[in-house]
Parts: C-alpha cells; structure tokens; sequence
C-alpha cells in the first residue's frame, strides 16, 4: 500500500467518527423551504390585471361575442378554415419533399448540383414571401403564355398562363417555394449532424449512395429534422393567410368578406383568431410529444 | 494469383502533406499482417485506400487481381463508377476505431442491413446467418440490444459480425482496439484470433504489439508514408533489422514495460 492510499483510510474513518457522534445526539436537523415573497405579490398583481382584463372584454361592447357565436360555425367560416388546412398541408408536405432535394443538392460534390441549390436558397430566403405570392399570381404579366415541347423541336403543348396559373396554384407555388428553402437548411442541417463514420460504414458495406442516404442517413438525421420542421408547420398554417391578398378564400379572407358586408370588423378577427389558435395549440401538443419521442430515441 | 492484396508504388497527399509514398506491398491469400508505425504514418491511410475510402494520387492497389477503383488502359487509369467500386467494397469487411455501427438499429439489423439491401438476400436466411455470426463473436444474447446498450468492445463484435456478413474474403481492421476500455480489448482481439484461425485474410492496423507477435503472420513498420520494415512476425520482434524499426520497438516496449510497473 503506498502513503498517499493510507492518508486516505484514516481521512474517511474520522469522517464516520464524526457523522457517529452527531446521530448519537439525538437532535434531527430540518431544513426550512426557502421563502418566495416576491411571487405572491406578483401573482396578486397579475390576477387584479387579469380580472380587469377579462371584464374589460365581457363588458365592452364592441368585442362583440354575440356576433362571434354567430359566425364561428358558420358555412363560410368552415370553409375558409378548410382551405387554410388544405393549404397548409399541401404546401408543407411540397416544401418537404423539395426541401429535401435541396439539401442532398446542397451537400452533393458536384457544383452542378451545389451551385443551383445555394442561388435558390439565396433567393427564395431572401425575398418576403408575399411579394413572391403577388409575383406567382401575375406571372402572366411575364409570360403569358407557357408551352411544352422538345428543346428545339415541336411545342407539344401550349397553355395560357391565366388558365394555369389559378390563385390556387400561385398560393401553392408562393407558400410550397419558399418554405422549401427553409426546410432545405433544417434538412440539410440534420444530414450534416451524422457522423461521417455511418457513410463510411455503409460505403465499405457496399451500399450506393441512395440506399446509404435512405437507410443509414435519413433515419437517423430525422430526429435532428423533426423539432424545427414543427415550428414550420405551425409558422405555415399563419403564413396561409397572406394567400388573402390574391383573393383566396382562406381563414382570414372569409371572414374580412363577412366584415365587408356587416362592417363587424374586430368580431370577425376574433373568429379568425379562435380557429388560428385553437389549430396551433392542437399543433403544440402533437409537437410536444413528438419531440419527446425524438429525443428518447437520441439517447 | 497468390497476392490477396499487391499494392505498387502507391502514393497520397493532403494538399502539400504527402501521406503515401510509394508503398509497395504484397499481402498473400489466407494471412495475417499487422501494419504498425507512429500516428500520422500513413498506415490508417493505407488502409483506407485498400477499399478506396481514400482515393489514391499514383500507383495501383489491387485486391484479389482486380485493380481498386480504377480501370486501366494502357497506361492511363480511369475512375470507375460510384456502383462499380460499390461492387468492389463487397469484397473486403471493414472494422473502424470507432465502430460506427447504425445507431437506430439493432445489433442484428446492423449485421443483415447488407446482405439483405445490397445482395438481396432473403430476410429470413439473412437473420439465420446473423444469429450464427452474432454467436461465434460470443453475442447470441444481444441480437436485440441497440448499439448505445452495449459496451464498447460488444459493439465493435457486432461491427465484426457486420463486416462478416457479407463473406468477405479480406477483412481491414482500423486500429479496432484502440477507442476501448483497456479491460474490454481482450474480448475484441480474441474474436480477431479466432477469425484468423478460419483462414481469414486480415490486414490489422494496431498498437497490439503482443496480439501482433502472436497472431500475425507478418508485421509492417510504417514511418513518414513508406514501409520501412516488412517481415514475419517472429523476424520482426526478435530480430528487426532497420534503425527506426529498433527505435520504435524499444520506445514502445519500454512503454508498455512502465505501464505493467504500474500496475
């Protein structure tokens, strides 16, 4: 046994003396909870601005909650609402699958791919999407007419671009491009949290490209992709509401269509609001658990 | 052809860092050769190059008399396709440092992800298979853990089984030893010296030196990207004959000598 080890020994053992004499006492120590005085005043602070709050919206006539009730259920109103879902989900899963050539683009050797990838990220990130929206539903304005046909050969097809282009395409087209270039970043972000070792274990398998990506990379990658691309379903089912100013009767459009004719413009807001709200809480939670799961399988 | 592996003149760089220069080797059927040197030797490099992980500046690698990743004309050498060197991997097992198994599968997919996606192989026949692979690296009780519930030195044996199971008839092993717990070596380099009494062509890369004394039948020092010293293992510890080799062995033994006075 060396000196340092029987130092330690006799260390410990004085320890036990001690911890021995005070148990043998008698006297059992309590430890009080610490006091938090600050948060009973403000909590009475926040319920007194609350309670004004609240009776300030039940008192105030103008929020109108008769009209509310009358128009939540209403036809125009679900319908609205349905598109706004159609188009959320729609343009997510597009953006998705986009998303995801963008980012194997991205990663790709080959600047034929790399090059095009980044000026497409450069400029749908860099423009707002509502004057991407505008610009899709005025393409005809550019080109009025689109055709299809061989390079150099015969046109196969031709199409005016206002029967092409329908406010329902130029809102898929705005809201779907441009959420791809975001979702191309969380992709590419999440193929790039692998370790280089999977590839290179799947590469000495014999395995291709495609099957390493789809197998090896993607699955694991997706625990990385999943938590942000939460967020960015629930910022879509927002962004859907700009599809109003191509005239698209979405959520927010219906409802300024019926405070057009009833002039019940904060009532109508409200209705909008509640939808808004209510989808985005039910987003939250399926959020909430999803990334739960996500993170036990990081372990 | 007697040569599993026949490398000439074989040269590398990293930019300006040249890595290989001009290694010639030779490796025949049915042998064990451990590769030892220095870190930044180049021996890992070489390695990587066998299975084209690593592409070569000059020379050629060929394993079982085919030409890896290139195809010659003359006296010009083309790359061959992603898929044509893919059918080349098939050849050679790989183990890594860092075993680099598929975290989000079980050890048993991991070892019958290959056989069944790349050669098509029937699931079934594939999972009879790994289960026998799984028991002779002395794991038929952990066909369902995941890599993270196992130890260090049990996955780098599933890593084995993995590389196993696609019959390869030369197996590369990267320093696989080296990222473990010191009690847990000895299960891995067992299942090593069983693979090598089958008859396995290897080519280890290691700091094993005793498991390279016992159980390689050559041994190769490495030094700045050449091969100073290629021997069999009996002639290469007890009788090395190049200076640096000397050096190497009496540092490393002097080492290892301290390490057991420690103890």
């Amino acid at each position: 046994m060396t000196p340092e080890n029987a130092i330690s020994v006799s260390g410990q053992s004085s320890i036990r003396g001690r911890m021995e004499s005070e148990a043998a006492s008698g006297e059992a120590i309590i430890i009080a909870p610490r006091r938090h005085p600050w948060r009973w005043i403000g909590g009475a602070v926040a319920v007194f601005l609350m309670w004004r709050i609240v009776n300030s919206m039940i008192y105030n006539e103008n929020f109108g909650w008769d009209i509310v009730a009358e128009y939540l259920f209403s036809p125009v109103v679900l319908s609205g609402l349905g598109l706004t879902i159609w188009l959320t989900v729609v343009a997510m899963t597009l953006g998705i699958i986009l998303g995801l050539v963008l980012a194997v683009m991205a990663l790709s050797s080959n600047p034929m791919l790399r090059y095009p990838a980044d000026v497409y990220l450069w400029l749908f990130r860099g423009t707002p999407v509502l004057v991407q929206l505008i610009f899709w539903y005025n393409l005809a304005a550019l080109y009025p007419v689109i055709q299809f046909g061989l390079p150099f050969g015969d046109v196969l097809a031709e199409y005016s671009t206002n029967a092409l282009i329908t406010p329902y395409t130029a809102a898929l087209l705005g809201l779907s491009l441009n959420e791809a270039a975001y979702m191309a970043e969380i992709t590419r972000a999440g193929i790039a949290s692998i370790d280089y070792g999977q590839e290179e274990a799947a590469k000495s398998l014999g395995m291709s490209r495609v099957k390493t990506l789809r197998r090896i990379i993607l699955p694991q990658a997706l625990r990385v992709i999943i938590p942000p691309t939460g967020n960015q379903v629930i910022g879509m089912l927002k962004m859907t509401s700009l599809v109003s100013v191509i005239s698209l009767y979405d959520l927010l459009y219906s409802v300024q269509g019926v405070s057009a004719r009833t002039f019940q413009v904060i009532p109508m807001l409200i209705v909008a609001c509640a939808w808004y709200l209510l989808m985005t809480s039910i987003l939250s939670i399926g959020q909430k658990y999803i990334e739960k799961l996500c993170a036990r399988d990081a372990l | 052809m007697n040569a599993m592996v026949m490398a000439r003149k074989v040269s590398k760089s990293f930019g300006a860092l040249k890595v290989l220069d001009g290694i010639d080797f030779t490796l025949p059927k049915g042998e064990v050769t451990c590769l030892i040197g220095r870190s930044g030797s180049g021996k890992s490099t070489f390695l990587r190059c066998v299975n084209h992980l690593e592409e070569i500046n000059g020379g050629e690698i060929y394993v079982d008399g085919s030409l890896i990743g290139y195809r010659r004309q003359g006296n010009v050498l083309y790359p061959l396709s992603e898929s044509e060197i893919a059918r080349q991997r098939l050849g050679i097992g790989m183990v890594f440092q860092r075993f680099n198994l598929f975290s989000h599968m079980t050890a048993i997919q991991n070892v019958i992800e290959a056989p069944v996606q790349v050669l098509g192989m029937n699931r079934d026949e594939a999972i009879e298979r790994g289960k026998k692979l799984m028991t002779q690296v002395g794991l038929s009780d952990k066909l369902d853990a995941y890599p993270r519930q196992l130890s260090g030195g049990q996955q780098q044996r599933v890593a084995i089984a993995r590389a196993l199971a696609m019959n390869p008839k030369l197996m590369l092993f990267d320093e696989p030893t080296s990222a473990l717990d010191p009690e847990l070596v000895g299960e891995v380099l067992e299942v090593m010296r069983g693979l090598a009494e089958t008859g396995m062509t290897m080519l280890i890369v290691t700091h094993e030196m005793s498991f390279a004394r016992e159980v390689a039948d050559s041994v190769a020092f490495m030094d700045q990207g050449k091969i100073v010293e290629y021997a069999p293992a009996a002639e290469f510890f007890g009788d090395p004959k190049e200076e640096r080799t000397k050096a190497f062995l009496s540092r490393i033994l002097k080492n290892a000598g301290s390490e057991r006075a420690a103890a």
